[in-house]
């Protein structure tokens, strides 16, 4: 049967404004399934964004979603985890957006350990501002502000969340749609910070400059980098060479901020 | 018996016609019309979701 995303959709508020063939809808369509699957209800959850392409999606959302300044999204977010502990708090920003202009807030987000979810939409470069290159843009390729090619390596978001003490942290591809609400709903599920990485497609300012000639190209390639990471324990080094490893990548108990506050609140009232 | 077809519905004015349902359907059920896309091969569809999944401007609606 069709699934009804229009429950959850603002009336009057499609078509959205991401380009023809940008992944961003199908992540925004497996985050619907996600909180649909977990019965969360709109009053109870709220989805936090700061500025760019992939920040634009509380805005099609009905539920309590805030729009907030770039990279800032983790800052309010905690804020409202920590007025509402009963929220379910859902994060969703680009990569420039979550680990360039709001790197702190996202690594700090991750040390505490608040009880959230980020899903990251890595598309590799600065969209909506014009196609700069962005803290994972691969090393070689061209952005606007790097014609030549970026001399930078890229960052690996999941192992930096993990490194910054994230407690649970997935990848995913905006290719394998079906997988998308899974990871999401077991990160929603995890008590603690939840990092879902989801490697998307910019056809319009990444794909035209880097030699795509269509959004097909660009869903292949998708297709092409992923491994399962069941099938990457069995795989050598080389053959590992180039590809992205999907799935849910690490996960680990560990006390959450907001609990944790709590007691010392009730130390304080002693 | 005959084979009970699904409904493939498609808002046209949703529809940026990136051409991700016409290149990933497993049986070529959909083809481009213009600018949007278009059931083609209605009796080939496997009701597989795929399209409907992988649509980035919920423009399409497959009920079996």
């Amino acid at each position: 049967m069709s699934f009804d995303y229009d429950k959850y959709i603002r009336p009057g508020k499609l078509p959205h404004i991401w380009c023809p063939g940008c992944g961003h809808g199908i992540v925004m369509k497996g985050m619907i399934r996600a909180i649909d699957t977990l019965g969360l209800k709109k009053e109870e959850t709220a989805i936090v964004s700061g500025i760019g392409c992939a920040s634009r999606l509380p805005g099609y959302m009905d539920c309590c979603t805030l729009h907030t300044a770039h990279g800032r999204a983790a800052a309010f977010a905690t804020g409202v985890k920590m007025a509402k502990p009963e929220m379910n708090v859902i994060l969703v920003g680009g990569d420039g957006d979550g680990t360039a202009i709001g790197g702190n807030h996202f690594i700090h987000a991750c040390r505490r350990n608040i009880d959230m979810t980020y899903i990251i939409m890595n598309n590799n470069i600065y969209g909506m501002t014009g196609g700069q290159f962005s803290p994972c843009t691969p090393t070689g390729a061209k952005a606007s502000t790097t014609p030549y090619g970026n001399p930078d390596p890229a960052f690996d978001v999941a192992k930096l969340a993990i490194g910054a003490g994230a407690t649970f942290v997935a990848r995913g591809t905006a290719y394998h749609a079906t997988q998308i609400d899974k990871l999401i709903v077991e990160a929603i599920q995890h008590k603690g910070f939840s990092v879902v990485e989801i490697l998307d497609d910019c056809p319009t300012t990444y794909g035209r400059r880097n030699k795509f000639k269509s959004v097909i190209e660009m869903m292949n390639r998708l297709k092409e980098i992923a491994v399962p990471i069941k099938a990457a324990e069995k795989m050598s080094a080389e053959q590992l060479e180039g590809k992205v490893i999907t799935g849910v990548l690490y996960k680990e108990e560990r006390p959450h901020y907001t609990a944790e506050y709590a007691k010392v609140i009730e130390r304080a009232q002693k | 018996m005959e084979k009970k077809l699904p409904t493939i519905e498609i808002i046209e004015k949703y529809c940026k016609g990136c051409h991700i349902c016409v290149e990933f359907c497993p049986t070529k059920v959909l083809e481009m019309k213009g600018f949007v896309a278009s059931v083609k091969n209605l009796e080939a569809c496997i009701k597989c979701m795929q399209c409907e999944l992988r649509c980035p401007d919920f423009a399409i609606k497959v009920s079996a």
